[in-house]
């Protein structure tokens, strides 16, 4: 049984604003796996619920005419994962959401609850910054809509307004097309796990398979908030595709990067797991592109 | 609060007057008498209180009642072998050895019964990324997967 | 013929249906919650409690406080009480303690209608303490400036020993130029065994007793330190235990019982329930104990270990529980695994902290006194320039091996076998060949490592153990134990031998298997690798007896005479022709209600073992270590163990499975961690890293199968013995991998890549662009 005071149970996305609203101490519950768990710990009784989990237009995935892709917030982490259009524009998406916790809990967990509770760790985080994700937020003050990258603002901590309902996650065609990805979650066992460290990178080849176009490299827990490295893309977009690219990436990102040390891993840790993540990511994002051949490249080249 | 929930548990439909605050776990156990749903941690780290909604495996340690209402829950106790018997799912986990304390085996059974229902069959490899979201310390998953290959595994 | 054969569990069926009954599946709809309030500090007192508040949340029965329990002190591990007053437990614990020794501390109970108000009050109670500086680890507590835990240990030392093996002086010896000296010192980490279902118990009053339902190991154990705890008469207490989720030796601890079974006497007899969290039962009950060993060694170059020296430091937490008996156990294997052609020095600690109490867990102490002896083992042979395993051959325990102090003897030997065997399946010659000199970021090794464990612990302590055999009406039988099935498969292999011996078929045999203690004979329980022995002994006497009854009646009826006779699958036939006289079922139905002569036939006995003997193994295991990233992947691995005859090959596999599953988390991921003030950090199974299927290889068995004289069916340790050499074995395969020896567990991957760091295994310096 959990301590809460009453739970309001929303049946479109207006009711529950409305009902966020009237409450003051009331907050929203979607999948559950977070809020009640932090219910148990006792750190939040005597609030309300107010819960979307049966909100129909929060729950689908569908593509707009201009090939847009509209991701419902309340969509299971495992429903992201088998979507059509996921497996088909997005795989690398579905494969993050496919590396949370274990299988029960991306049957109840959703990417909406995933991105809201502003952990650095959340896995889908870093592909979506990668995607340039823009997200629509719906609150008393009207819908506003905003690029992932300005959602965060610190560990746990978005701009999402209480009352504010996330009502859709937003990928442009340009952010996706002749895209290929690459999510890594590393943990300390291979399941049931928390990100020791999370890294996403999407690349862009030209038609020779020689050359990066466009290339996207995002981390989880390099800092204290999902972060892009977004320097380092830009030093490495128009590069030959060879070694060289790999040791520009590994000495840059530790530029854009602050992690810190936690009792769950040290700073030593983490400095390593960043290199060495981001080129293999990068390595292997290039294997999905179909670069097949990549050659030593050498510091003169740079 | 209490508030009535209709919901089908084990093919039948049940009428239950449930505090809001509830999770399915407490409801089942409580009210129903379901006790093979275990609770082994109550923050859906180790799987033992899993269930199906509508056929799909959720912790219901962290899943209110309330979102219940109109679905269809099984638990081990819904599960019915031919004359009375065991499943072959069951049955399976008998014959390899896959049960020892017997704590987390209800709901790796129910996860065994929603991979059967997808139809489709699983290497070992698979197999271990779908049932990690179980744990057990008596077996090393060893027997268990062996239990599972029986049913669903790729021949 | 029952022995040796892959029967089903009796208790399967229970269990897939899920049908089998676990203490929290019994709670009576009355019952009241029990919330412990716990200190939030992990060294200090409790000056007041102020319950004001809490008492008006709505739900709330009573509050009691660490000022209002008995002033009494009692023992909690699950060992025989000891008639020798130097030899008891030690009792340093109340029902609720007003000292605090560690980080949640049981310094009252709130008792309500439900567990929201529980939890809610508990959360409302101040308290007002006096502060020490927390005492995390031995060396902290040893120190001169330490506070004192407990006021009966002057300078924190539970207890210390000592022994020597062989005539010489280490110190001496090592003087000799032509000897090889290596010193090391190693590091095993607290880790919790994690038991699927945590501690829980309930109790109420019938009349002026008290029934305690509780999911233990040790029923009987239970009463008598409720007896204890309470001031209460034995027969006053009755416990009941159900099926049990595992338990692995954390519930060979008594944990919650003796507060719930006073809590139900505050209450006038109410039912009430303490059913702890898992945050709670990785925080506060028991733990495997963190050991320290510094060992000094010498060998000659030929690769004959001369000597060695070593002192063990044991990390005991806040209260005793088994205390010193585990470090001294694990001090054993030293000297039991390989015999030091001059001498052994051993002394060892065992030193109070304030982190979570050390208590049993598989393999009791074991686990760390094989990971030092054979990864020191290990560095001895690499120091010698000997290949590991031959090293082991020349050096390890040999047939016929009695153990100096104790007595206790190989009644029958695998050790060799065992190697040979794990040898051949790994490998080992062509792998230690293939992976000699490796380069590059992805290295590959095999290690293993070996174990002798002894079955039951006589002599140290009492080993007794009761069966009781009844006839019923058509022929089958009930039969009662006072050992429990746990998890393990103990009613199985009871139902079999029982069958064994007394020729009624397995099917006709009915197990209790929840022990009550109004009606289950006495066993002090499940711990040690002992049930299948010491108990199988109470069952193979019992059986002889029970037997003898039925064909002494069927004599009377037959007119032959009973040596002439036996029972073979439910019928009492002919000895010499084989012919079948009389079905059981028939004499049974007679001697119940024959008005010549009624009869109930039952039989009944003690078995009070004075015997013990080694059980033996090894694990080998070939592993990947990517070395950027820290990840170690076991390619593959196989325990080969020499548990004498089997009784259910089947279920002795299964065994062997989950102790290798339980090493491996030893050997790379579990950790208990704390913070400076003794905060537990990982108190989760989210945090705390028990390994998932996704961390688990194929976990390959194998047995050099051979009869024990002194196993009343052959049969020795089982149990806990596959725990043992997994971790050694993993931490030896990482020298092959990559030249580094690990003296520290777990392996962690942090551990790792910080120390690869360090020995130029991975460079930090981005060297390959300017």
């Amino acid at each position: 049984m959990y301590d809460f005071d009453k739970i309001y149970h929303a049946a479109s996305v207006e009711e529950a604003v409305c009902m966020l609203q009237k409450d003051e101490n009331s907050m929203i519950i979607s999948g559950g796996t977070d809020v009640l768990i932090k219910l148990r710990e006792g750190r939040l009784t005597g609030c309300s619920l107010v819960s979307i989990h049966d909100i129909e237009e929060l729950k689908s995935i569908y593509m707009e005419e201009d090939g847009t892709i509209v991701i419902g917030p309340a969509v299971s982490f495992s429903q992201v994962t088998n979507h059509p259009i996921i497996r088909q524009y997005l795989p690398f998406l579905g494969e993050a959401a496919d590396t949370v916790g274990g299988p029960q809990i991306r049957n109840m967990g959703t990417i909406g609850g995933n991105i809201c509770n502003g952990a650095t760790s959340a896995d889908t985080a870093s592909t979506l910054k990668a995607l340039n994700a823009q997200l629509i937020l719906v609150g008393s003050g009207g819908e506003r809509r905003l690029p992932i990258h300005d959602f965060y603002t610190g560990p746990g901590k978005t701009v999402r307004g209480r009352d504010e309902v996330m009502t859709q996650i937003r990928i442009a065609r340009k952010d996706y097309e002749n895209m290929y990805g690459q999510y890594i979650k590393y943990g300390k066992r291979n399941a049931m796990e928390i990100a020791t460290l999370g890294c996403a990178v999407l690349v862009r080849t030209d038609e020779t398979k020689t050359r990066v176009e466009d290339i996207r490299i995002a981390y989880g827990v390099a800092a204290p908030t999902p972060i892009r490295c977004f320097r380092t893309e830009e030093t490495l977009k128009g590069r030959q595709i060879d070694e060289t690219l790999f040791a520009i990436l590994r000495r840059d990102v530790l530029e854009e990067v602050s992690p810190r040390s936690s009792w769950r891993a040290s700073k030593t840790f983490r400095i390593q797991l960043i290199k060495e993540l981001g080129e293999r990511a990068l390595r292997q994002a290039l294997a999905k592109a179909g670069v097949t051949d990549i050659r030593e490249g050498g510091a003169k080249d740079a | 609060m209490l508030k009535i929930i209709h919901m089908n548990v084990n093919g039948k439909d049940q009428e239950v007057a449930i505090d809001v605050r509830e999770s399915l776990a407490d409801t089942l156990r409580n009210r129903l008498g379901l006790t093979s749903v275990k609770k082994g941690c109550e923050v859906g780290e180790c799987g033992a209180c899993t269930v199906l909604v509508d056929g799909v495996s959720v912790d219901s340690c962290i899943y209110l009642t309330i979102w219940a209402e109109g679905h269809k829950v099984l638990t081990v106790e819904g599960l019915k072998g031919e004359n009375g018997g065991l499943t072959p799912i069951q049955q399976a986990f008998v014959d390899e050895a896959a049960v020892q304390c017997g704590f987390c085996t209800p709901g790796l059974i129910l996860t065994a019964v929603e991979l059967a229902g997808t139809g489709k069959t699983y290497t070992r490899d698979e197999l271990r990324k779908l049932i990690s979201g179980h744990l057990c310390r008596c077996t090393g998953y060893e027997n268990i997967l062996n239990a599972f290959e029986k049913i669903v595994g790729k021949k | 013929m029952e022995i040796g054969r892959s029967r089903h569990r009796v208790d399967a069926w229970s269990k897939v249906t899920g049908e089998a009954k676990y203490t929290a599946d019994l709670f009576p709809d009355n019952c009241l919650t029990a919330k412990v309030i716990r200190s939030t500090i992990a060294n200090g007192r409790v000056l007041s409690m102020d319950t004001r508040e809490a008492s008006k949340v709505p739900g709330v029965v009573k509050i009691i406080t660490c000022f209002d329990v008995p002033d009494r002190q009692f023992p909690t591990p699950g060992h025989p009480w000891s008639v020798e007053k130097s030899h008891q437990d030690i009792a340093d614990r109340k029902l609720l303690n007003e000292r605090v020794r560690v980080y949640g501390d049981d310094i009252g109970v709130v008792i309500a209608e439900n567990e929201i108000a529980a939890a809610r009050a508990a959360r409302l109670v101040k308290v007002a303490y006096e502060t020490y500086e927390p005492l995390l680890s031995v060396e902290a507590a040893m120190a001169p400036e330490a506070s004192q835990i407990h006021e009966e240990k002057p300078g924190n030392v539970v207890a210390s020993s000592g022994f020597q093996v062989g005539e010489g002086d280490f110190d001496e010896i090592k003087k000799e130029k032509a000897l090889i000296y290596v010193n090391g010192t190693y590091q095993t980490q607290t880790v919790q065994h994690c038991h699927l279902e945590v501690p829980v118990s309930f109790a109420y009053m019938d009349h002026d007793r008290i029934v305690v339902v509780t999911s233990t190991q040790i029923p009987h154990i239970v009463r008598r330190v409720i007896s204890q705890a309470l001031g209460v008469g034995m027969g006053r207490i009755r416990v009941i235990k159900p099926y049990v989720g595992g338990g692995f030796g954390n519930k060979q601890d008594v944990l919650y019982e003796p507060l719930c079974a006073f809590l139900t006497t505050q209450v006038g007899g109410r039912p009430v329930r303490i059913e702890l969290s898992r945050e709670e039962t990785l925080a506060c009950t028991r733990v495997r104990h963190a050991i320290t060993f510094k060992l000094e060694g010498l060998v000659s170059k030929e690769g004959r270990l001369i000597a060695r020296r070593f002192t063990g430091y044991s990390n005991q937490g806040g209260y005793a529980s088994h205390a010193h008996a585990i470090m001294a156990n694990a001090s054993n294997i030293f000297k039991q695994l390989y015999q030091d052609e001059k001498v052994l020095e051993s002394k060892s600690y065992t030193v109070y902290t304030n982190i979570a109490t050390g208590g049993a867990m598989r393999g009791y102490g074991i686990p760390q006194g094989d990971f030092a002896t054979e990864a020191f083992i290990e560095d001895l042979a690499y120091a010698a320039g000997m290949d590991p395993l031959e090293f082991r051959l020349k050096n390890c325990m040999r047939e016929g091996y009695t153990d100096p102090h104790l007595g206790i003897g190989c009644y029958s030997y695998g050790l060799k076998d065992c190697i040979e065997k794990g040898r051949e399946y790994i490998h080992w010659d062509e792998k230690r060949k293939a992976y000699a000199h490796q380069t590059g970021p992805v290295r590959r090794g095999v290690g293993m490592a070996i174990f002798c464990y002894k079955t039951g612990v006589y002599p140290i302590s009492l080993e007794t153990a009761s069966c009781r055999m009844i006839l019923n009406q058509d022929g089958s039988m009930q039969l009662q134990m006072g050992a429990t099935e746990i998890g393990q498969g103990a009613d199985t292999v009871f139902t079999q031998m029982a069958s064994e011996s007394t020729g009624i078929s397995v099917e006709k045999i009915n197990i209790q298997t929840v022990q009550d203690t109004d009606v289950s004979p006495f066993d002090t329980g499940a711990y040690a690798s002992r049930q299948t022995y010491v108990s199988g002994k109470a069952i193979k006497k019992t059986g002889e007896l029970f037997k003898g009854k039925i064909l002494e009646y069927a004599s009377e009826k037959l007119n032959i005479p009973a040596e002439m006779m036996d029972i073979r699958e439910d019928e009492i036939i002919d000895k010499n022709s084989g012919d079948i006289l009389l079905s059981v079922g028939a004499l049974a139905e007679e001697a119940f209600y024959s008005l010549e002569h009624s009869v109930h036939i039952t039989a009944e006995a003690t078995s009070h073992c004075k015997e013990n003997t080694f059980a033996t193994g090894a694990c080998f295991v070939e592993l990947e270590v990517d070395i950027p990233v820290g990840q170690i992947k076991i390619l593959d691995m196989i325990n080969v163990h020499d548990s004498g005859r089997l009784i259910n090959p089947k279920l002795a596999q299964a065994q062997v499975h989950g102790g290798m599953s339980m090493g491996l988390g030893y050997a790379l991921s579990e950790k208990l961690l704390y913070d400076d003030k003794g905060r537990p950090l990982n108190d989760n199974l989210l945090d705390y890293k028990l390994p998932t299927a996704l961390d688990t290889p194929d976990l390959h068995v194998a047995f050099v199968e051979l009869d024990d004289i002194t196993g009343p069916y052959g049969n020795k340790a089982l149990g806990e013995p596959p725990a043992i050499p997994v971790a050694p074995a993993v931490r030896n395969a990482m020298i092959q991998a990559t030249g580094i020896h690990f003296n520290e567990l777990p392996l962690d991957p942090q551990t790792l890549v910080e120390r690869f760091i360090r020995e130029g295994l991975i460079e930090t310096e981005e060297t390959a662009y300017v």
